[in-house]
């Protein structure tokens, strides 16, 4: 936090600079690295550390000792998992930063606002209607974030921008109806369907798709790397709309551009894993507390801090009650309601 | 550079605010506008930078009617202070008058900020006695230390037209007169051209080189303040008697409302 030790002589100090961010991101992304190493050990399947270790390392070149069996779950099962909760968490926390500075509020999050559950609505079409192409599945997200955005944007709007209470009003109101939708079209569905379907919908990183793995990696990488373009823009429509129109912000050109980019990363990621709720808020807030509001510098490292986020949650959800195991997003809810109550009283 | 608004209709659906109201902003000069709420007064302000669209009549910067310019470039010659609005994210006073930096920076989405940012922020927050706060949260601040923020950010922008909207309302006494000393002394030495909307027409005695009074959206008067602010046409505006007579140090004209029971 930008700290309030008062320094006459360098006033310039505490602020974002081009090499404050570049530090922290990449010891952010060693962290990140470290990480998803470490968590390539953790499972309900137990695998030989050392062996492990260098499989990893050396991008499963190398067996390095283990059985195919072994390389297999690690390469097929748990690394591609591992991935798809980095490119999840990362592209969920980069889009809550973002619908945050958008609509001048800590408390917006794509999960709470309904922006998850209309790319579920999404998703469920392209399953239920198109199932045969994999590729209609995050387009359709997409296409269902894109509207709940708007519809919670309209929802919220007042003067003052988005006050807390319209914007949950707002959400509440876009998430239920959009439920109802869900529940409506889930019972269209066979019985068979059904369970693994609302396993899904809490969140479940278990069916990682061969060819959407990737599009969801480039997706998180190349929306973080949009809206950080957006950054600066974004620090002055987060204190208002106006005020930015004033100091020279093209307002209505970045908010659809920040708009179509977030939902885009809201809707790759529940498309791919269901919607896992909570990491929008929970990153973003950590990552202002620790390293101040300058979205030059807050949307790069929540795009990483939520990929630890989710890789972290999702370890304890295949372990906790190994062999069987819990949504994620069932721990990322666990962890975030309570942050949100909290927000909630200090707003 | 010169501002200038002629003829200018201003319409919120079929509602006519401003029903064509002229006004001219000259280097050096200071003017300000007077009349009761709902004038059109602030409506007027906004709509000389662009935010708000004019039903008819132009607006003028430099002789081009002011939509052919982009937001970046009248960002960069006309700057507004207003009532701030609502912070719900933790940003310090340096941070906040950075984001006066905004139009001049060459790559403005990842652009940071230079050395000549830097400086200028830091002549302004001196300018506006702010430098001992500068790493302060906004939200730690009192109400007229922000809105001497909010100026520093404007004054940051450089911008040779400057436009306040209310700028000393909820400002105790000795911050009223001290923000608008600030903008005299800008308006003398680097000739910027400053227009002021506020209530408190003694304040407007004794900033402004023009005043010009509103009322229902309409021109009354147009002037020196020592011409315009007379009681015939201040009761005419405002519907009270007034007594005008000279501030007995400035000289400027002391305008006190005559309350009969």
């Amino acid at each position: 936090m930008t700290s309030s030790v008062l320094n006459p002589a360098g006033v310039t100090k505490n602020r974002a600079t081009f090499r404050r961010t570049i530090v922290t991101c990449a010891v952010l992304l060693l962290v990140l690295l470290g990480v998803i190493v470490s968590t390539a050990l953790i499972g309900s399947e137990r695998l030989p550390t050392a062996a492990t270790l260098c499989a990893v390392v050396s991008f499963g070149r190398s067996g390095c000792g283990l059985t195919a069996d072994q390389f297999d779950i690690l390469f097929q099962i748990r690394v591609p998992r591992i991935l798809l909760a980095a490119a999840v968490g990362g592209s969920l926390a980069t889009a809550g930063a973002s619908y945050q500075a958008l609509l001048r509020n800590p408390l917006a999050e794509p999960y709470l606002l309904g922006i998850s559950n209309g790319a579920a609505v999404g998703t469920m079409t392209a399953l239920v209607f198109l199932g045969a192409y994999e590729w209609s599945r995050p387009l359709l997200a997409f296409a269902g974030a894109l509207i709940a955005t708007f519809a919670v944007y309209r929802l919220a709007r007042g003067r003052a921008g988005a006050t807390p209470e319209r914007l949950i009003l707002a959400g509440v109101i876009v998430t239920t109806f959009l439920s109802s939708v869900i529940v409506f079209v889930t019972t269209m569905m066979d019985v068979t369907r059904i369970r693994s379907f609302t396993f899904w919908l809490l969140g479940d990183l278990s069916s990682t798709s061969e060819t959407l793995l990737p599009v969801s990696i480039i997706i998180a990488i190349a929306g973080t790397l949009l809206l950080t373009a957006n950054a600066r823009s974004l620090n002055l429509l987060m204190l208002g709309e106006r005020d930015a129109f004033d100091l020279g912000v093209e307002v209505g050109r970045v908010r659809i551009t920040v708009f179509l980019i977030a939902s885009l990363l809201v809707g790759s990621s529940v498309a791919a894993s269901g919607s896992v709720g909570y990491v929008g808020l929970v990153v973003p807030h950590l990552v202002r507390l620790s390293l101040g509001s300058d979205n030059r510098l807050t949307i790069p490292a929540a795009a990483i801090g939520g990929a630890l986020f989710v890789i972290i949650a999702d370890s304890v959800a295949r372990t906790v009650i190994a062999p069987r195991e819990l949504p994620v997003g069932a721990i990322t809810a666990l962890i975030g309601a309570p942050l949100f109550i909290y927000l909630l009283k200090r707003s | 550079m010169i501002l200038e608004a002629k003829d200018v209709v201003i319409k919120y659906g079929d509602l006519v605010a401003v029903a064509g109201v002229s006004v001219a902003l000259k280097p050096g000069e200071i003017s300000s506008i007077i009349g009761p709420n709902g004038a059109g007064k602030s409506t007027l302000l906004r709509a000389l930078n662009g935010y708000l669209p004019i039903a008819d009549g132009t607006v003028k910067l430099n002789d081009q009617p002011i939509d052919r310019f982009s937001r970046r470039t009248i960002g960069r010659h006309i700057a507004v202070v207003a009532q701030e609005a609502e912070l719900r994210f933790p940003i310090t006073v340096l941070e906040f008058v950075m984001g006066g930096r905004y139009a001049w920076a060459t790559n403005a989405a990842w652009g940071w900020e230079t050395q000549r940012d830097l400086q200028i922020v830091e002549d302004v927050l001196a300018e506006t006695e702010l430098t001992n706060l500068s790493g302060r949260l906004m939200n730690q601040l009192s109400g007229g230390e922000r809105q001497r923020a909010v100026l520093a950010r404007a004054l940051a922008t450089e911008a040779p037209i400057l436009l306040l909207d209310e700028p000393t309302a909820n400002l105790d006494l000795s911050h009223q007169s001290s923000l608008l000393a600030v903008v005299r002394a800008r308006c003398d030495k680097q000739k910027v051209a400053a227009l002021f909307v506020t209530h408190d027409i003694n304040l407007a005695a004794q900033f402004a080189d023009v005043v010009l009074l509103m009322r229902g959206g309409r021109a009354v008067e147009s002037g020196r303040p020592a011409n315009v602010l007379r009681p015939d046409v201040l009761e005419q505006i405002f519907g009270v008697r007034v007594l005008v007579d000279a501030h007995p140090i400035s000289g400027a004209p002391r305008v006190t409302p005559v309350h009969t029971q």
